[in-house]
């Protein structure tokens, strides 16, 4: 290898596969170029964390990032919310440091999921895999599926629509 | 075009102004019903319903299909892969979050070489 070519070769993207492994189960699983120690890191430290968590294409903004990350620790998101700021916010259940991590997400109330985190480490890359379960088939519906997210995919054809509208009308 | 362009995104910003109308997608999301069906579960006439169906079906939001004496809705051809399209965009969140934490690992990685050749010196 030639000196410098490490910092300067571009990596194969990784990818992000989802599963929905059950009823009331999706697992995700990416493969992260790094230390599972530095991975853990980025997952519970809150000026990491509010880093990567929620990217520019949520079309979110994060006010508040709080993270205890000890099992019986809190840890609460606030997101800029119209008309009111949004918090998500829960407890760590599990936290083992490198290899595995969970929350419970209870800003729904009674129903709500458990997040778990586990991290292996192959030279030098660690494979993550997060699982969210839910704790029945009705509570995952209504997570992702449900007219919310029909109106969400029709604002998002909107939004197609404004861009060529706009594009049309500068011609 | 623009016209045309203009007149969908008025119809659909329409067809989702109403609370009525968003209930009925709701309720379709959970199974197809007939006209006769949901105007009886939102306490209106069938002529009243009948026209809010007709603005999701303008819409695109709502496909119907008559079957006998009986008008049967659904959700429009969109919903179709509803399971597909849920998963791909939960993978399109988890992938835009997890290209972010490859670059935050990348930078506590280069910081920490050049820590470590500092500490050598």
């Amino acid at each position: 290898m030639t000196a410098g070519s490490e910092s300067e070769s571009v990596p194969v993207k990784n990818r992000t596969t989802v599963e929905r492994t059950s009823d009331r189960e999706v697992v995700v699983t990416r493969t992260i170029n790094g230390p599972a120690r530095m991975v853990f890191e980025a997952f519970t430290r809150a000026e990491l964390f509010r880093r990567w968590w929620v990217p520019k294409s949520m079309g979110m903004t994060l006010l508040s990032c709080e993270l205890d990350a000890r099992v019986g620790g809190q840890y609460r998101l606030v997101f800029d919310f119209a008309p009111e700021p949004m918090a998500f916010f829960g407890t760590y259940v599990d936290v083992t440091p490198h290899s595995r991590l969970a929350w419970t997400n209870d800003e729904g109330g009674e129903g709500g999921s458990v997040t778990t985190v586990t991290f292996e480490e192959e030279s030098g890359k660690t494979v993550v895999v997060v699982t969210e379960t839910y704790p029945s088939k009705e509570a995952l519906d209504a997570a992702g599926t449900g007219a919310a997210d029909a109106m969400f995919e029709t604002f998002d054809q909107l939004d197609e629509l404004l861009v060529v509208l706009r594009e049309s009308a500068a011609k | 075009m623009v016209q045309y362009i203009t007149t969908r995104i008025d119809t659909s910003f329409a067809a989702l102004s109403d609370a009525t109308r968003r209930g009925v997608l709701e309720q379709l999301g959970r199974a197809d019903a007939s006209i006769t069906e949901l105007a009886d579960k939102f306490h209106m006439t069938l002529t009243g319903m009948k026209k809010h169906v007709g603005v999701l079906e303008q819409a695109g939001l709502v496909t119907t299909k008559k079957i006998g004496r009986v008008r049967r809705c659904e959700l429009g051809p969109r919903r179709l892969d509803e399971a597909t399209a849920w998963l791909e965009s939960y993978r399109e969140r988890w992938d835009a979050r997890f290209d972010e934490l490859e670059s935050v690992v990348s930078e506590l990685t280069r910081k920490e070489k050049s820590d470590d050749r500092r500490k050598r010196k």
